[in-house]
């Protein structure tokens, strides 16, 4: 049972946010991960996301709207189902990062931070994601694919296409 | 997953463990895991850290600090709580080894942790990864769920009266600036990730304003196999000063990138050339940035140095979090130096002045004259720039900016200035905009 009444989240999303809430020396340091928790969800943190954020935590809307905007992978809108995030930094540049994003941008017919009309899939072009010595490597959500080419790169997107792809949240 | 590749000069510690199941509890304890930390509660603090400053470990996150001495700075007595707080927030460029521990042997932290606190007398630790790393939170959270059923973590851990020991795991969100300790408290206490003005050090005012010990993910990870094999033993697998041995991350052009333990010292010539398989394609060398994105560069000349902390210095550069990126010919310095800097000031967090306002005159400069818009007085402006946010910020994100432009600078002025003059090499990797043009979607 949850300690907000019309949660707008799942039962257990609402549990996880009331354990997250208590096991902190202060309430306030679970917000990071519940708007993480909030975004896997709803697939962004929504207005009735920030409000119940904040009524969970005693915080001011304004104080989770401050922190919501400084970090990268937060975001306030909605993307495809699956968002592509190509690392473009030195080490995946050296081994053809740019060359796949721009790979990316044309079988997509997206750009940097659009989503293609049916909503399946977001492209990103992100800084380092720590996958350095397997590079040119991309995230789909939070999966991995690393050592990639375009035709690696055609090969992963069609696996998400048809279902087949990894999708841990 | 990513691939484990390994050499026979490498000296295993660390990644003793590494691609054996360690995941699993029981194989951890099976691989003389959680021998430690029992050894440490029946030792107690002081031979903790007499065994920690023996060993000579220097923190691995990049400032290389000794570690027994860090713990040795935290009060034994506080009127609040002290904390642990593991810093796996590892977004140097360059530089993927805490991604291999937490995938491989996630137990090693949680035991580090378990005994760092030990020493501090704290009872409360903090595993924070990137954002990024959201797939190895739940590794390690299934460690901490399993290190808990088995009774090493909560209430009288190992079944010892009044010894409690808790860990909470979680994730960032994504700023680079939340690796440096006092923005990854600030995070941690659920604000915008910027710095603290130092002093007080987190070792006296840290978490909750609790005395706190921050240490690199790798640093943690080290500390249960220094006490069992004993400080001295592994002291004396590094070199004078640089204790045991440490995980490099070789990415870049070469044959076999990978993720290596070798020894504090090992020469860089051969990391390169024998380790990580030499130069990719057979193409000659042209630059190295050695540990990470924020050291400065040294040319193909200059590889012949032993890879510690005080050879690298030595060297004009730094040892850093041990990401060594290796660039063949065919890279532009020009092209290298813009896509660094766009890093640092996506990444400052614009707190202070000089990195605000330098990374981006820094970044436009750049940006322009990499599109073939520079002139004579850029390049200098350029350096003149770098120079002053050089110390003039509050934390270290502004030389970490700096750092490597200067470096670029001094190493390749004669590039730049070819470039001036129309010199391009042969295949760029960043699409040039004219110049006066919108920038690309996508360039940030």
């Amino acid at each position: 049972m949850s300690s907000i009444a019309n949660s707008i989240f799942t039962p257990e999303t609402a549990a996880r946010f009331d354990k997250l809430a208590s096991i902190y020396p202060v309430k306030r340091s679970a917000l990071v991960p519940m708007l993480l928790y909030a975004q896997d969800e709803i697939g962004y943190v929504s207005n009735a996301a920030v409000a119940e954020i904040a009524e969970r935590l005693d915080l001011l809307e304004l104080d989770v709207r401050n922190v919501l905007s400084y970090y990268s992978m937060l975001r306030t809108a909605p993307v495809g189902k699956y968002n592509v995030q190509v690392c473009t930094n030195i080490s995946c540049m050296l081994r053809g990062g740019f060359e796949l994003l721009d790979h990316c941008k044309k079988t997509l017919h997206i750009g940097h931070k659009e989503t293609t009309a049916d909503g399946l899939f977001s492209l990103e072009e992100v800084e380092c994601i720590g996958a350095c010595c397997w590079a040119p490597a991309v995230q789909v959500n939070y999966d991995f694919h690393e050592d990639l080419t375009p035709a690696k790169m055609d090969a992963v997107l069609e696996d998400y296409r048809a279902g087949r792809g990894k999708d841990v949240k | 997953m990513p691939t484990l590749v390994s050499h026979p000069d490498e000296v295993k510690v660390v990644s003793r463990r590494f691609g054996m199941g360690a995941t699993d509890i029981d194989k951890y304890v099976e691989l003389d895991g959680y021998k430690a930390v029992q050894m440490a509660i029946e030792q107690g603090p002081e031979w903790i850290i007499n065994t920690m400053k023996a060993s000579g470990l220097r923190g691995r996150g990049g400032a290389g600090f000794p570690t027994g001495m860090k713990w040795s700075f935290v009060p034994k007595v506080s009127e609040k709580p002290k904390y642990v707080l593991v810093n796996g927030d590892e977004s140097e460029p360059g530089t993927c080894k805490d991604h291999v521990i937490f995938l491989h042997d996630p137990h090693a932290v949680i035991e580090g942790t378990m005994i760092a606190g030990l020493a501090i007398g704290a009872k409360l630790g903090f595993i924070y990864l990137r954002g990024e790393y959201r797939y190895l939170l739940k590794i390690v959270e299934k460690a901490v769920a399993d290190a808990y059923a088995k009774g090493y973590l909560g209430k009288n851990i190992f079944g010892k009266e009044g010894v409690d020991f808790d860990i909470i795991t979680q994730t960032g969100a994504g700023a680079y600036e939340v690796g440096e300790e006092s923005a990854l408290m600030e995070s941690l206490e659920g604000k915008r990730g910027v710095p603290r003005i130092k002093p007080p050090f987190p070792a006296v005012v840290g978490l909750y304003g609790g005395p706190t010990v921050i240490n690199n993910a790798e640093t943690i990870a080290n500390a249960p196999h220094i006490l069992l094999m004993g400080g001295e033993s592994y002291a004396k697998l590094g070199t004078e000063r640089n204790g045991g041995t440490r995980l490099f991350g070789i990415s870049g052009h070469v044959e076999r990138p990978g993720v290596y333990e070798l020894p504090m010292g090992y020469s860089m010539r051969k990391a390169i050339y024998e380790v990580a398989g030499g130069i990719k394609d057979g193409k000659k060398l042209k630059a190295v940035v050695p540990g990470g994105s924020s050291c400065p560069v040294l040319r193909a000349d200059e590889i012949d140095v032993g890879l510690d902390f005080d050879q690298m210095a030595k060297a004009g550069t730094m040892l850093g979090s041990g990401g060594i990126v290796v660039l063949d010919e065919s890279v532009s310095i020009v092209e290298f130096a813009l896509r660094t800097i766009r890093f640092y000031q996506h990444e400052s967090c614009g707190w202070c002045i000089p990195c605000r306002e330098g990374t981006d005159w820094i970044k436009k400069t750049l940006t322009r004259f990499h599109a073939g818009g520079g002139n004579k007085k850029d390049i200098d402006n350029i350096q003149y720039l770098a120079e002053n946010m050089m110390g003039r910020t509050f934390c270290p994100l502004g030389d970490a900016a700096a750092m490597p432009t200067l470096g670029f600078i001094k190493k390749f002025r004669s590039e730049f200035e070819e470039y001036l003059e129309g010199k391009r090499v042969e295949h760029p990797l960043i699409q040039i905009q004219p110049v006066g043009e919108p920038e690309l979607a996508g360039a940030h």
